[in-house]
């Protein structure tokens, strides 16, 4: 080991700290928070369980048994067995999928329609701004389950169409959100400089102010997969989401209603499940946002 | 005030116009024939019929819309296919119910929201503090479908102490009506305590971090009515109004709640339509909603101004 002087270690620090990028910046505060870090790693786990399902899973979610019918947690039904004999753990890790896929193509769904939209009505302004306004404002006048619901009543029961209606029900506070950061960042230095040297309006929408607020987006998209996974979980609850005997969270719920007194293992598993990757998405989020602050040290 | 009045109405009414617009199109979402399906399963060429003549589908669907919006600015929402009944009176007659769980959740997560905000704040980094946390992460992340199913289990089935399901009308019997409706109450103000303890949580940091907390204490008063009276009180107005707002999620949380709990509410009412095909009633359904959220959140906007002095301008 060799002997660093003192006054070339501070240096080399110094050097560090000019040259951090702000994504690594970030990086490094998020590490520093141990709900956040919690939070990922929960969700990195239940990624791994959702993509290897079939190797993971200790027997097929959907085999019936009737010698196994609503059997206690035992040695070789971790999580016990449901209804019509079906082992609960297996069905909980088939599960992952449906809430995983809600989750984030919903949000995708959201992000992919609101954010040209909200970009567009902030840098455009003027009538274009407030028509989309008053549309977003109408469409989150109306209670985000009901709306959800309405749209999966009209469109059909299926897990596709839950996506869709959360998808759409979600749109709105991307547009706003977006719109929003926009109104806030195009009158900064550098977006006049941009317009100076001659950058088309699409150009400057799209290079000098969309990076700029992606940080507000990716903590928004984060808090709203959350928001996405209940509301899959609560349409598949009420049968207008994933149809059995398609293994999902909120289904299972359903179904484990009906036996509270003969089988309540049936009820704790996926409920917990729900809980687990709704509060790791929230602890992430919050993570994010406190780490992509620049005002905070 | 007038003035301000004057604006924020006329400014609800290109919102209005396009929630109806929203309403008016879920209908076209309906894939063929929209007469056959909203006729149901018999498929009476008569009722067929009728329908197609009530709702003019064989007309454009501008002229569809101004028909539409007619009716329900006259108070007519259509009819209940499945109950033969205007859409209006089945909503009114639901409408108690959902009020009753809607007022007694926002009362429950006004007390523990509030409580546990101030609380949190003042012993700022402490054991409280943080409790204080973790129970608003948990109710924000706590789907309350699952809250209700395991309260269920912990008080009717394995204690005994409330009856799981069912609804008796505070008129009949208020005892019954109150062991009915606090279970799924709690389950309904849950999420919504959590919302507003962190919001009493950040005004309170921000108003005991103020100029005239500090000239309060400097005059040497109590510290108890430093924080109750000089801190609360200006700290709890964004909060208040914020409470209006969490209408809506107490609106989309009695869907579920109610299903859970069997209680014929509003929730019941559209969840029922929805497996009966009884589009008018969800159609309905969504705009009484979306009418009394708006209203709401205009009250709300009022409220804010007239108990802040310096907006009244």
């Amino acid at each position: 080991m060799v002997e660093v002087p003192y006054d070339s270690a501070l240096a080399t620090q110094r050097a560090d700290e000019t040259i951090e990028s702000p994504m690594r910046r970030a990086l490094r505060r998020l590490r520093r928070r141990k709900g956040a870090v919690a939070g990922l790693i929960v969700i990195l786990i239940f990624v791994v369980l959702a993509v290897f399902a079939p190797l993971i899973a200790p027997f097929d979610p959907a085999a019936q048994s009737w010698s196994a019918v609503r059997k206690a947690p035992s040695a070789l039904y971790w999580f016990g067995t449901d209804d019509v004999g079906r082992d609960v753990l297996s069905r909980v890790i088939f599960g992952t999928r449906a809430s995983l896929l809600a989750g984030v193509i919903s949000v995708g769904i959201a992000l992919s329609i609101g954010v040209p939209l909200g970009l567009t009505a902030g840098y455009l302004g003027g009538w274009v701004d407030a028509i989309l306004s008053r549309i977003t404002d109408a469409m989150l006048a109306v209670p985000f389950l009901i709306l959800a619901i309405a749209l999966a009543a009209f469109l059909g029961p299926s897990l596709g169409n839950a996506m869709i209606a959360i998808g759409v029900t979600t749109t709105p506070i991307f547009i706003r959100l977006t719109r929003g950061q926009v109104m806030a960042v195009k009158v900064e230095d550098y977006v006049e400089a941009a317009r100076a040297i001659g950058n088309p309006r699409w150009r400057i929408a799209l290079f000098h102010i969309l990076p700029n607020i992606l940080p507000a987006l990716l903590v928004q998209a984060t808090l709203s997969i959350a928001a996405a996974i209940i509301a899959e979980a609560a349409l598949s609850f009420l049968g207008l989401g994933q149809q059995p005997p398609a293994p999902s969270w909120g289904s299972m719920l359903n179904s484990a209603q009906r036996f509270l007194t003969t089988g309540p293992w049936m009820a704790v598993w996926p409920g917990l499940a729900i809980f687990l990757t709704v509060l790791s998405f929230n602890l992430l989020g919050d993570g994010l946002r406190d780490a992509l602050d620049p005002k905070e040290k | 005030m007038l003035t301000f009045l004057a604006k924020r109405i006329l400014q609800l009414i290109p919102t209005l116009f396009f929630v109806s617009v929203l309403i008016f199109s879920l209908q076209q979402l309906l894939p063929g024939d929209p007469a056959l399906i909203m006729a149901g399963e018999d498929r009476d060429p008569e009722v067929i019929e009728q329908i197609r003549k009530q709702y003019r589908l064989d007309q454009p669907i501008p002229v569809q819309y101004v028909y539409w919006v007619k009716g329900v600015l006259s108070g007519d929402l259509g009819e209940s296919m499945r109950f033969k009944q205007p859409v209006l009176d089945l909503v009114l007659q639901k409408l108690p119910v959902t009020m009753q769980l809607a007022s007694m959740a926002l009362v429950i997560s006004l007390l523990i929201g509030i409580s546990a905000g101030i609380i949190s704040a003042v012993k700022k980094d402490t054991v409280w503090d943080y409790a204080a946390n973790v129970f608003a992460l948990w109710g924000l992340s706590t789907p309350n479908f699952w809250l209700g199913i395991m309260m269920i289990f912990l008080f009717s089935v394995q204690l005994g102490w409330l009856p799981p399901s069912g609804y008796v009308p505070l008129t009949e019997d208020w005892r019954q009506s109150l062991a009915t409706t606090i279970m799924p109450a709690f389950v309904l103000g849950n999420a919504i305590a959590a919302v507003l303890m962190r919001h009493t949580r950040s005004a309170m940091l921000q108003a005991l971090n103020s100029d005239y907390v500090r000239t309060a204490r400097a005059k040497g008063l109590l510290e108890r009515s430093v924080v109750l009276k000089h801190a609360m009180r200006n700290a709890l107005t964004p909060v208040i109004t914020l409470g209006a707002l969490e209408f809506g999620t107490l609106l989309s949380g009695a869907v579920l709640t109610e299903q859970i709990f069997t209680i014929p509410g509003f929730g019941k009412l559209i969840i029922d339509a929805v497996f009966n095909r009884d589009y008018a009633v969800v159609q309905g359904v969504v705009l009484i909603t979306a009418t009394t959220y708006i209203s709401l959140n205009l009250l709300a906007d009022v409220l804010y101004v007239m108990v802040n002095p310096r907006l009244r301008a």
